[in-house]
């Protein structure tokens, strides 16, 4: 069996694939790699399907050792990735041999970098993805120093003479935002949006957590629990908005003011503690 | 009813009670559209997710419109019974609350078929309306750091079982044996929207 071996993990490595949408009426969150297109990119130079499920690292620092000769790619933000010492660079195929290590280096911007290996890392789906939720506890553990994991058959071609310029994650993002569900519980919910927020520590897959100037609420209460999607943009009592990503809640009582932009979701995943985050609501 | 814009690809149908919340879930789900992704049901709302790019959520609209909702479709919903042992730590006080003896509560709690309503909170936690009305309590006035797997609680107009042991402020009757969330299981929730479920006392 084709193999790959975690040296270091890191602060956190998680296997992460496209999620298990479908399942929300069961309380199943989608869970599945919170930057997206990263993961697909990966998925794409080492000759995968973008749906294969590889390793969301935060932070960087992951190590691994190819227990059988493989295509690697790391993608994200720009990060240093060396072979036995000898650097080969992110965004780009690197052919490993067995027992060659890979270093990914810790990241110096944004959150998460990914790793795909030809074949995918093939540990046994649950609820049709090999995702790990960490609100539900679904999929395979957090990764260890020491796991082996198996490859699934490598099939496809990696691609060849990409070049690939990665983006630095910037350190104050516009987001924009589509009012509503319950935009009607604040007054000027556009305005009070629109004024800069700030990620806080306690974010993580569940939720960027922001703090800023507390939302006003034009009335009071809670609301019956109902449906959340990822990107919903939820207002606890404190005033202080969540954006729920991949492993969120699927149902909840607060009110949600808008959700964000699908395709602005990548570049929050990517936003680290102390970002300035500001919502443009979308007409 | 009102449809919520939620997104570019979702919307929130807000109902006006639990049994059209109910009926536009089952509607939604009988028409068996290709493209809705996620048919989320609420207390008194269900969220539908379309996948992005196409007319899935109109579809889902047309389809309510035209459904007669007193009359929803019935999907032959799965009946499950559950044995519970009734040894919970508030049966006492909800026996006091509602001025009734323990074994009252016990009766009265598994005379009564139960429909799963909506899920949340944990997966496989599901919402079960038709609780008897002096069972109908409020939560605890502090949540309890570690309810177990398997507990029999009920809080409000539902009732439902602990999947797997979390913080919960649910008052507590008992706890059942039967596994409700194994996701390497063929159905990994025993519990979903539209299913019956009845309790039988294992005394």
């Amino acid at each position: 069996m084709r193999t790959i071996e975690i040296v270091e993990p890191g602060p956190a490595a998680l296997v992460e694939d496209l999620g298990r949408p479908g399942h929300a009426h069961l309380g199943v969150p989608p869970s599945g790699a919170l930057d997206v297109p990263a993961l697909r990119l990966a998925n794409r130079l080492v000759g995968n399907d973008e749906g294969c499920a590889g390793i969301e690292s935060l932070l960087g620092g992951l190590v691994v050792r190819a227990g059988s000769s493989c295509t690697v790619a790391v993608t994200g933000p720009p990060v240093r990735v060396a072979v036995d010492g000898r650097e080969v660079g992110s965004h780009t195929p690197v052919h490993l041999t067995a027992g060659q290590r890979l270093e990914v280096s810790p990241l110096s911007a944004g959150l998460r970098c990914y790793l795909a290996v030809s074949g995918g890392i093939a540990v046994e789906p649950e609820l049709g993805s090999r995702s790990r939720d960490v609100l539900s506890g679904i999929g395979p553990e957090p990764l260890k120093a020491g796991d082996v994991l198996p490859l699934g058959e490598a099939r496809g071609i990696p691609t060849g003479e990409d070049e690939l310029a990665a983006l630095r994650p910037p350190e104050e993002l516009v987001v924009p935002v589509h009012l509503g569900p319950r935009d009607d519980w604040f007054p000027e919910p556009a305005a009070q949006l629109a004024v800069p927020w700030t990620v806080t520590p306690e974010s993580n897959r569940v939720g960027l957590r922001l703090d800023g100037a507390p939302l006003r609420r034009a009335r009071e209460g809670e609301l019956p629990s109902e449906g959340l999607i990822t990107g919903a943009i939820q207002v606890p009592p404190s005033g202080l908005p969540v954006v729920f990503l991949a492993d969120h809640p699927t149902t909840g009582g607060y009110p949600v003011i808008g959700v964000v932009a699908p395709g602005a979701l990548p570049a929050l995943a990517q936003a680290r503690p102390g970002t300035t985050v500001r919502f443009r609501a979308q007409a | 009813m009102r449809w919520l814009p939620y997104g570019p690809h979702a919307a929130l149908v807000e109902c006006g009670s639990l049994s059209e919340m109910s009926a536009v879930r089952a509607t939604v789900a009988a028409a068996r559209l290709p493209d809705v992704v996620e048919i989320v049901p609420g207390a008194r709302s269900v969220l539908v997710v379309a996948r992005p790019g196409t007319g899935a959520l109109q579809e889902a609209r047309q389809a309510v419109e035209a459904a007669d909702l007193a009359h929803p479709p019935s999907a032959d919903p799965r009946e499950v019974e559950l044995v519970v042992h009734y040894e919970g730590e508030d049966l006492p006080l909800v026996a006091e609350t509602a001025g009734i003896s323990v074994e009252e509560v016990v009766r009265l709690h598994t005379s009564a078929e139960y429909t799963v309503a909506f899920t949340g909170f944990a997966p496989g936690f599901a919402y079960l309306t038709g609780l008897p009305e002096p069972l109908r309590q409020s939560r605890l006035d502090t949540p309890r750091t570690k309810v177990p797997a398997g507990s029999v609680g009920l809080a409000g107009e539902f009732t439902g079982v602990y999947p797997r042991s979390s913080p919960g402020g649910w008052r507590l009757l008992g706890h059942t044996e039967t596994v409700l969330f194994d996701p390497r299981a063929e159905r990994p929730a025993l519990l979903a929207p539209g299913d019956r479920v009845r309790f039988r006392s294992a005394s």
